[in-house]
């Protein structure tokens, strides 16, 4: 008898992808996904029940599809997505926490994955080089996103400390970049023009959605116990990757930085977080050798075949390779006949 | 032709300097050339004008660019290769204007000849440009100068790579070392000894002495390193190094990573050779007083750290950063409001003002010691405190000792 698995958010993209190629798989029997909203799109054989995880009605979806395995990916990055920080940390908190009891309370369930995100470990001056998964923030995160992926990643250990025999995967994924996705990060590359903070240089990891997918897949199916970084090999720098797209950037001192961050949010030209600042300027990066060794997972994308791809789909900026080539050529080529 | 020609003096009617105001001296009227041996003619002007762009236009044209021709384009034709469009409203003007004397015609002429680059062509510009390129690069400048427009090619379009601590090593050669190593040659004359004791691959921890106010210690020593092993020093930097801004990314990019366990063993294992100053704050703050006196060596996380990787311990003892900035005094106030470990008072600093950060050319003696073994203890060394503080004690006498014989070996502060 095959898997009957459940995924949350199966209406947002991450979701419906990741349905889609877990009913696919051979050992799967039954795909079930659930969401408030109904999903846009074609979902294949992934069957959608209409429901809401901050609802305990969801109890009965879990006990009488006699599901064995829970797939939670609604915990949400960004505002924007959630329409508003407020339904934002409703969902993700309060969702959380009603699926978990659900999940305590059927006996069936033998697996739950969680993707949380590595904004647990913040990002400040303290930071080690690569935040290990025994690591824990040098600077709690207080506000957003991080500090409700902390929160979800409490509950989910409580979890998992209460119901011994349900293997828990949790997924702490770099930022994640690719065509489709829409994190913050995405939208911060898409600027016209990029803000940085003056006298700093982050250093930036991203996992393309492809390796998310295929990383959660995994999970899924292997079962492993833990909690893993997910992320791309190597490590780019900000200044690197802005003049890998071409763009033009601004840097600004940190308290003009911030104040940009905020006409940005309130004019919605972008998702542009609070914490995203710290980020911006300290940078975050992961040491992904228990994903390799322990869950047996390479992500096909580097960090920088990763931007790449996001690079690809930007399209050329206003400093493109070839241009600069092509300038390059024409320097050497009237030097050359300078001497001759 | 004829403007080359010897001019007898005095044979050409009256000698002497003429009036100015309507008879120019026979000299001056030799030197305008033959239409303006009319006498009486009060319009030397016009003539000035029209003979100096001609000198400029023909080298202009010999490139071969293009046989502009026209007698009549001449005059614009260096107006054409400078870039400034201004210029040549101005050019067309003072040649439209036939009225003679007038301060316009002559403002444009001086304009004209002051504007830089003004007649300069192309071709003296690509010359110079060679010539130059050949002191800097040598005789082989030209697969040295399309290797340095590659390395600017691949810097403007971010085509190159860092390590996962945001390590740039094309950076740190080109740039960092290269503006350090004449400091460490020529300002403090540094001496290194013993550099054959630092490992030639493989994870190694050095360890030397802080002091000097500002962090120039490290840089002279990762100079040094770098210029006798060919390996690039690691340095471990306190948290507030990486809390400053353009210090931290420096800091980052030149190799350094946080003084934390976790990096310095990350570091480590991965086979590199890593810096740390345990003395810390304590060391480089001390005052002028308390020189080549070792401070506290920390809580000896370095020594568990080695030992855990099993990496030998590289002593090192620096002589003369002492003296580069005599610490005499403190603002401790000032320090704390500004969050700093201390606000330097030098007998130069504040009172010289920026030029009080110039540091005291003393001479630098850099001694690197027989590398203490670590891989021969077992298992749970690191986790033995009373091993730790013995180790941390060995490495702490060495490089005390080692500094007070090359304290006796010195002949002064300066020489």
């Amino acid at each position: 008898m095959g898997r009957v698995v459940l995924v949350t958010g199966v209406s947002r993209g991450l979701g419906s992808r990741f349905a889609r190629l877990v009913s696919a798989d051979p050992g799967v029997d039954r795909v079930i996904g659930v969401d408030v909203v109904p999903p846009r799109g074609d979902m294949g054989d992934v069957r959608f029940i209409r429901a809401d995880i901050r609802n305990p009605v969801i109890t009965k979806v879990i006990a009488g599809e006699e599901v064995d395995t829970v797939v939670h990916l609604s915990v949400l990055a960004s505002p924007g997505s959630a329409g508003g920080r407020s339904s934002m940390k409703e969902l993700n908190v309060i969702g959380t926490m009603q699926l978990l009891a659900a999940c305590q309370k059927a006996p069936g369930l033998r697996h739950l994955v969680v993707k949380s995100s590595a904004e647990v470990y913040g990002s400040s001056s303290r930071d080690p080089a690569m935040f290990r998964e025994d690591m824990g923030p040098k600077r709690m995160p207080r506000s957003g996103f991080a500090k409700d992926a902390i929160e979800v990643e409490g509950y989910v250990r409580g979890f998992a400390r209460r119901r011994p025999e349900v293997s828990v995967t949790m997924l702490r994924p770099a930022t994640l970049i690719g065509p489709t996705a829409g994190s913050p990060m995405v939208q911060y590359f898409r600027l016209p023009v990029l803000p940085t903070v003056l006298g700093f240089d982050a250093r930036l990891q991203f996992l393309h959605e492809s390796d998310l997918l295929d990383a959660l897949r995994h999970a899924t199916t292997s079962g492993v116990h833990g909690t893993f970084n997910v992320a791309g090999e190597g490590v780019l720098m900000l200044s690197q990757a802005v003049r890998r797209l071409g763009k033009p950037s601004v840097s600004l001192p940190g308290f003009a930085f911030n104040s940009v961050g905020q006409m940005l949010r309130r004019s919605r030209v972008a998702d542009f977080p609070p914490d995203q600042q710290s980020y911006l300027t300290f940078g975050r990066g992961v040491d992904t050798r228990r994903m390799r060794d322990v869950l047996g997972f390479v992500p096909a994308y580097t960090t920088e075949a990763a931007f790449e791809d996001l690079c690809r789909e930007l399209g050329p900026g206003l400093v493109s390779p070839e241009r600069v080539a092509t300038v390059e050529g024409a320097v050497a080529h009237a030097l050359g006949s300078a001497r001759g | 032709m004829a403007d080359a020609e010897i001019i007898p003096l005095g044979t050409r009617g009256r000698p002497g300097r003429g009036t100015g105001s309507n008879k120019p001296s026979a000299a001056a009227r030799s030197l305008a050339g033959g239409a303006a041996k009319r006498p009486g003619d009060a319009r030397p002007t016009p003539k000035k004008r029209t003979a100096p762009p001609r000198p400029v236009d023909e080298p202009a044209e010999t490139p071969g660019e293009a046989a502009v021709g026209p007698a009549d384009e001449r005059v614009e034709q260096p107006v054409k290769e400078a870039p400034e469009p201004t210029y040549d409203g101005l050019q067309e003007a003072s040649a439209v204007e036939p009225d003679p004397g007038t301060a316009g015609a002559t403002s444009g002429t001086s304009t004209r000849d002051r504007a830089p680059g003004a007649g300069i062509p192309v071709s003296d510009w690509l010359n110079a440009f060679t010539h130059a390129s050949k002191e800097v690069f040598g005789e082989a400048w030209e697969p040295r100068l399309a290797q340095f427009l590659a390395f600017l090619r691949r810097r403007v379009t971010g085509d190159y790579a860092v390590d996962e601590y945001g390590f740039d090593r094309e950076v740190t050669q080109r740039f960092f070392l290269a503006a350090v190593r004449p400091i460490a040659q020529k300002w403090f004359r540094v001496e290194v000894r013993g550099a054959e004791n630092i490992p030639v691959e493989g994870g190694a921890l050095v360890v030397s002495n802080h002091s000097g106010t500002l962090p120039v210690d490290g840089l002279m020593t990762a100079v040094s390193i770098h210029d006798h092993t060919g390996r690039h020093l690691r340095p471990l930097g306190a948290d507030l190094v990486f809390r400053l801004p353009l210090v931290g990314e420096i800091a980052r990019k030149g190799g350094a990573t946080l003084a934390c366990n976790d990096d310095a063993e990350r570091m480590l294992s991965g086979g590199e050779l890593v810096g740390v100053w345990p003395e810390g704050f304590k060391g480089i703050g001390k005052p002028y007083s308390e020189r080549y006196k070792l401070q506290r060596f920390g809580r000896g996380g370095f020594v568990s750290a080695a030992l855990r990787t099993g990496v030998p311990i590289v002593p090192c003892s620096v002589v003369g950063a002492e003296e580069i900035y005599p610490l005499v005094g403190n603002i401790p106030s000032l320090a704390r409001l500004l969050g700093v470990p201390y606000i330097p008072i030098t007998p130069f600093f504040p009172l010289l003002g920026p030029l009080g950060l110039v540091p005291l050319p003393s001479k630098w003696l850099i001694e690197f010691g027989e590398p203490i073994r670590t891989d021969s203890y077992d298992e749970g060394a690191a986790d033995d405190p009373m091993l730790v503080f013995n180790v941390t004690d060995q490495v702490r006498e060495t490089i005390q000792q080692t500094l007070y014989s090359l304290l006796m070996q010195r002949r002064s502060v300066f020489f």
